[in-house]
């Protein structure tokens, strides 16, 4: 058994796991956080996406034992309360989703692609970025729009926030 | 699955080749190759998993001495962010580029993607036009033994290196390249992203007017290692980049690959893409 501890949406959380147990396992199994999601299991898909010290990765690939120390954000992690994410607001209104599977991974990798690429995203930008997210609905054209405006909400919040 | 009796985070470099050299040890470093094959019983766990992410040594960026020095944990995401790898290494910042996606690019290491000698892995075919070297250390006598070995060496066969088992790659050393030189990447796959490559090529060369000197030519997914290939190399050096040079670099690179076929394309198909993108590619050079 080897020993971690990290730090899940701002909660420090520490226990002996087994050294294979991933960073989705600990999560789902561990905190019963279950919104980080496991669809295809090899790392194709970025359903089980979450942020490692402020980073997109997937959490199915990642053992548990490699974040020890980290400060880890779930989908759990981003609502203030019963005020939800600009990001998952824009996804709500525009409604970009259909069976809502992906959704948890697509928010976390839409706010990940705001971090990195600023807030005035065009589309060609927003499916390029979100090449590591997979929509077996096929339901992209809402999800981009749901992201180009997230972003735009983003940006808006964080001015509000000065 | 096999157990594992013990999990080491080693704190230093020596630290972790003495582990290595006590015993049966699985190396992790960003999980993203040895998760999916031990997941797919590919790859058994050993014994001793150790965490080599904590090593110090195995981390940075550095040029000096004219060389470019890349630690082995060095992430895929901090290559691109770099502007030197990007002005100087440019075929390297575009095969960082086309890697699987964000999220694993921030995560796999540029060593893991070495010792994972994938024939297909992205990262191989730009370092070897740029003449990589990998440092191995090992502790075998009580102290920390190191030697040098160039990368197209060090890639023995799909999936197999020339590290022994208590060696461990601490970086990769790149001779910062003469003044004119250029280099480029190509990947051919079903989508942009998250794919294997069915064929990659690589260029680098040093140019002078129209003249190509110091001509590097790489393909992954040929071969059971990523590979350079010596007479489409010859057909090029030291001659202008024109119609006739590139004919007889196009039909090298297709005489001198012998490539499989297996689920992601056929051998023919392989070589025809071989050609028909490399001379893309020294269209492109030919037209700058």
């Amino acid at each position: 058994m080897a020993k971690v501890s990290m730090t899940v949406n701002g909660k420090v959380v520490t226990a002996d796991v087994d050294p294979r147990t991933l960073l989705v396992q600990f999560i789902r199994e561990n905190l019963h956080l279950t919104g980080t999601h496991v669809g295809c299991d090899t790392s194709q898909c970025g359903a089980c996406t979450v942020h490692v010290d402020g980073v997109a990765v997937k959490s199915c690939t990642t053992l548990a034992v490699t974040v020890d120390g980290a400060n880890v954000t779930t989908i759990e992690g981003l609502a203030h309360g019963d005020h939800l994410h600009p990001m998952q607001e824009a996804f709500r209104e525009n409604h970009g989703l259909q069976c809502g599977f992906c959704t948890p991974g697509m928010i976390m990798s839409a706010v990940d692609i705001v971090n990195r690429k600023g807030s005035n995203l065009d589309e060609a930008t927003i499916r390029a970025e979100l090449e590591g997210n997979i929509c077996r609905c096929t339901g992209y054209h809402n999800i981009v729009k749901a992201i180009g405006d997230g972003a735009k909400a983003m940006a808006g919040h964080a001015q509000a926030a000065e | 699955m096999s157990d594992i009796t013990a999990y080491a985070a080693p704190r230093s470099l020596d630290e972790a080749v003495s582990l290595l050299q006590a015993g049966d040890v699985t190396i992790l470093a960003g999980g993203t190759d040895l998760t999916p094959q031990t997941k797919s019983g590919k790859l058994t766990f050993r014994p001793t998993l150790m965490n080599i992410r904590r090593v110090p040594e195995l981390s940075g960026l550095t040029e000096s001495g004219g060389v470019m020095r890349i630690g082995a944990l060095t992430t895929i995401s901090s290559l691109l962010a770099s502007p030197l790898i990007h002005e100087r290494f440019n075929g390297l910042w575009q095969a960082c580029d086309h890697f699987a996606s964000d999220q694993i690019r921030n995560a796999a290491t540029i060593g893991g993607n070495i010792c994972n000698a994938s024939p297909a892995g992205d990262t191989l075919t730009p370092l070897l036009t740029l003449d990589a070297r990998v440092v191995l250390a090992s502790k075998p006598n009580g102290s920390i033994v190191r030697r040098t070995t160039p990368l197209g060496e060090f890639l023995t066969g799909p999936g197999r290196t020339a590290r022994q088992p208590a060696e461990l790659l601490e970086a990769i050393e790149i001779p910062m390249p003469p003044e004119g030189f250029f280099s480029a990447f190509f990947k051919f796959g079903t989508r942009p992203a998250l794919d294997i490559s069915v064929i990659s090529i690589a260029i680098g060369a040093v140019r002078d007017g129209r003249k190509l000197t110091r001509v590097r030519i790489a393909f992954g997914a040929v071969a059971p290692t990523a590979i350079r290939a010596a007479a489409t190399e010859a057909a090029l050096e030291g001659r202008p980049i024109d119609a006739a040079a590139i004919d007889a670099a196009v039909a090298a690179a297709v005489n001198e690959t012998k490539p499989v076929s297996d689920v992601r394309a056929s051998s023919w198909y392989r070589r025809e893409l071989v050609g028909n993108m490399l001379r893309r590619m020294l269209d492109h050079v030919a037209n700058s």
